[in-house]
């Protein structure tokens, strides 16, 4: 396959993923505001944070209302993370790679497109926001429904997932990195309302806490919202779930091409780190360094991806 | 449809009775269907100039245009001359050149033409084939009467409106094909593959590689580029994925570069080989024309094929045909006036009103005089122009047309309509029965361009 297509797979995968982190970011940030009313500004601002769009956004706007943070996360064309900008990439690049795609995954990316940039086109009222969100949710639904249901498990399959979960490992460690004073235990009072209100607003970014519920018997403890967001296998937006998964679709590359490259040894060592540590050790760490150690290596191998399958 | 008597014409017979008894509310809805299909398939093309419409869809209209096995073969075996005899004018005109020699075409409408490349002199490329795919623009003014309007011999476009269309009607009306036998054109791409690949380079080792060559994304027809390169399974490439490198032509991959054997490109000419044409060319592939001239790439079409399908060098095209047929052409010219000559820039000024104006180079629609329906005002701007540049235009009679039957809100009602068979060259020429039908939206139109507002209809031709 050209390495321009697996460059297209990749990004494709990459925008849609973030399309969704950006809805759910919303989600969150809205069930937080109709619940924790006193929260305000404070709430939004991190919101935007952990989209990694607060720069952008002051700019724009001189303080952080509900009305335009949401504004901004779902339509704003100068907001490259917003869910319209990153449906626009995401069918730009489906576009360039359309002979990689089976119909019907060429299909939803189109009609996921279509129904969303005419759902954007205006303000969206309040009202009708839960709508809205849920639309975009539905639709990328149907983007991954189709393409799990339709493509052939070869190359390009590999590259769409690697994709999916290099941004979805970045969009996890980026809302720890945002919030990640809230789960240290020097200043987490154990159980206070405060943290409570904080720790529900991670789990909810991440659509986690319901899981978070089953697995930890409901017991709020910063360690365990560490645990389950870092290290949990299970948990299909832990940094370890995404690079399980990177490396498996990693370790099929290299042995469909017999061929292998930086990218396979960054992968495997963050692997073997996240399976082998506890998350006390992480806390001894330093949870802080730890997610942004994270992030640039993550970046790294997004590189070496590029550099050894010759995107350019 | 309808003969003079208003009986439906025969080849229309059968699925006049279905249209009978047809609800109309049904066909509407249908029609809403189509165009969602179209809609969610992204079958659009690009109008350049019109920033807000990016992507646009060609209206489809539901009743298809019939054409008898009979006609059919008429057509076929006209078209068939006539696609050997623009090969064999290529190869003469880069080479020998008899046909000036023997004073049939004039040499300077040769060696003055931008059309004409320098660099393809002496060049043969491989298996002898210069024009691959044609797309041979036919119209019908009476019964047993076609006329052919142009050769588009470069690189045709449309291909995909056939298919699709093709493919629409067989979901929607399923039962028709029953009632009908329509001979079927789904097969297109293979054969466009295999066609490609019978004229691979005769260096090629093993299966010939097949590529098809888009300049992108923003391209006016990247949904047909894409469409063939995934119907044939093979890749659609860019120029910045093709490389030069120890003499072949070779993509960049995730294993690497692999060599390509056979190019299909939908890039024009000159933005082919910035190292030998447009220097700032970004689309192309610097050397691919040395690689070209080594014999070690096909390129479909090759390049300097213009040169056949120029407007001006149309109006020699029944001297063409019977210089290097011997025999007659089968399929008649339109009558054409070449500006450039005195006498023909006189008369055509003289009958402005009746006559229909195009530029010798121009494509789409675009920069044409259709007299009959141009104010008078029109009419004399286009005059100066007339006179400032002559030898920019031909001119030809406005022919009356058939008529097919399309929807419309009250009912159907006739529309001018023309047809673009496809036609592939290999070691053999295989045309495909059909092909895409334009037809005019607006009542007494004679404009089928889609650039300019046209529709497109399925076309059927029957089996005997």
């Amino acid at each position: 396959m050209l390495g321009r297509t697996a460059n297209g797979l990749y990004w494709m995968f990459r925008y849609i993923e973030r399309a969704e982190n950006s809805a759910r970011l919303v989600d969150a940030g809205l069930r937080m505001s109709l619940t924790r009313s006193h929260l305000g500004e404070d709430n939004w601002e991190s919101v935007l944070q952990s989209s990694g769009v607060i720069d952008i956004y002051e700019q724009r706007y001189e303080s952080a209302t509900s009305a335009d943070a949401v504004d901004f996360l779902l339509r704003e064309t100068t907001n490259p993370s917003s869910v319209l900008s990153c449906i626009e990439a995401a069918r730009s690049n489906a576009r360039m790679v359309r002979t990689a795609l089976t119909r019907e995954t060429w299909e939803a990316v189109n009609e996921c497109y279509l129904d969303l940039k005419s759902m954007l086109a205006r303000r969206v009222k309040a009202a009708d926001l839960p709508e809205v969100i849920d639309a975009i949710k539905r639709k990328t639904g149907l983007i991954r429904g189709a393409f799990h249901g339709t493509m052939l498990r070869n190359d390009l399959f590999n590259f769409s997932r690697i994709g999916t979960f290099i941004e979805r490992a970045d969009n996890t460690a980026r809302i720890l990195d945002v919030k990640y004073y809230v789960l240290l235990p020097a200043v987490s009072q154990v159980g206070t309302a405060i943290d409570n209100v904080q720790w529900e607003s991670i789990l909810r970014s991440v659509s986690a806490h319901r899981s978070y519920g089953w697995v930890y018997e409901a017991e709020y403890k910063a360690a365990n919202i560490a645990d389950f967001l870092i290290l949990n296998g299970r948990m299909p937006r832990s940094l370890a779930y995404c690079y399980d998964k990177i490396n498996s679709n990693l370790g099929y590359l290299e042995r469909e091409y017999g061929e292998r490259h930086n990218a396979h040894d960054t992968s495997g060592n963050t692997l073997k780190s996240l399976r082998n540590c506890s998350i006390k050790d992480v806390m001894d760490q330093g949870l802080h360094e730890y997610i942004e150690t994270f992030i640039t290596q993550n970046n790294r191998l997004s590189q070496e991806i590029s550099d050894g399958y010759r995107f350019y | 449809m309808m003969n003079a008597d208003n009986t439906p014409r025969p080849p229309y017979a059968t699925y006049n009775e279905w249209y009978a008894n047809q609800d109309r509310a049904r066909l509407i809805a249908k029609s809403k269907e189509a165009e969602n299909i179209f809609r969610k398939t992204g079958i659009t093309f690009a109008v350049y100039g019109h920033a807000d419409s990016a992507e646009k869809l060609i209206p489809f209209d539901l009743i298809p245009r019939i054409i008898s096995a009979r006609e059919w073969r008429r057509l076929a075996q006209g078209i068939e001359q006539r696609v050997l005899a623009l090969n064999a004018f290529l190869d003469d005109i880069y080479h020998k050149q008899e046909i000036i020699k023997a004073g049939r075409i004039p040499r300077e409408l040769i060696e003055k033409n931008d059309a004409f490349l320098p660099q393809m002199v002496g060049m043969r490329p491989p298996g002898g084939v210069y024009t691959h795919i044609v797309g041979t623009d036919i119209v019908r003014t009476g019964e047993d009467q076609f006329y052919v309007l142009e050769d588009n011999a470069r690189t045709p476009s449309g291909v995909s409106y056939m298919l699709e269309n093709r493919e629409t009607m067989m979901q929607m009306f399923p039962e028709l094909f029953y009632q009908n036998r329509v001979q079927p054109v789904e097969n297109y791409p293979y054969l466009l593959r295999h066609s490609l690949a019978a004229v691979a380079p005769p260096g090629c080792e093993g299966k010939p590689r097949v590529a098809v060559l888009t300049p992108g994304i923003y391209n006016s027809a990247y949904y047909e580029h894409a469409f063939l390169a995934d119907m044939m399974g093979v890749e659609l490439v860019e120029g910045s994925d093709l490389r030069v490198i120890d003499g072949k032509v070779r993509m960049r991959t995730t294993r690497g570069y692999e060599a390509i054997d056979v190019l299909y490109r939908r890039v024009d000419d000159d933005y082919l080989d910035p190292l030998t044409f447009k220097p700032e060319s970004a689309l192309g592939i610097p050397g691919i024309m040395d690689v070209y001239r080594a014999g070690n790439i096909t390129i479909a079409n090759a390049p300097g094929t213009g040169i056949c399908d120029d407007k001006a060098i149309y109006s020699y095209m029944p001297e063409i045909v019977e210089f290097y047929t011997g025999r007659k052409a089968l399929l008649e010219n339109v009558p054409t006036w070449r500006c450039s000559e005195p006498s023909s820039l006189q008369y055509v000024l003289d009958n402005l009103a009746d006559l229909v104006v195009k530029e010798v180079h121009g494509s789409g629609g675009y920069g044409m005089l259709v007299g009959p329906t141009a104010s008078k005002k029109e009419r004399a701007l286009f005059a100066d122009k007339l006179k400032a540049r002559p030898s920019n235009y031909i001119a030809q009679p406005t022919l009356s047309l058939s008529t097919v039957p399309i929807m419309v809100n009250k009912g159907i009602a006739p529309r001018h309509v023309d047809l673009r068979p496809y036609v592939l060259v290999s070691d053999k020429v295989q045309i495909i029965p059909g092909g895409l039908t334009r037809v005019a939206l607006k009542a007494g139109s004679l404009v089928v361009n889609s650039s300019q507002g046209g529709g497109t209809k399925d076309t059927w031709v029957l089996e005997d």
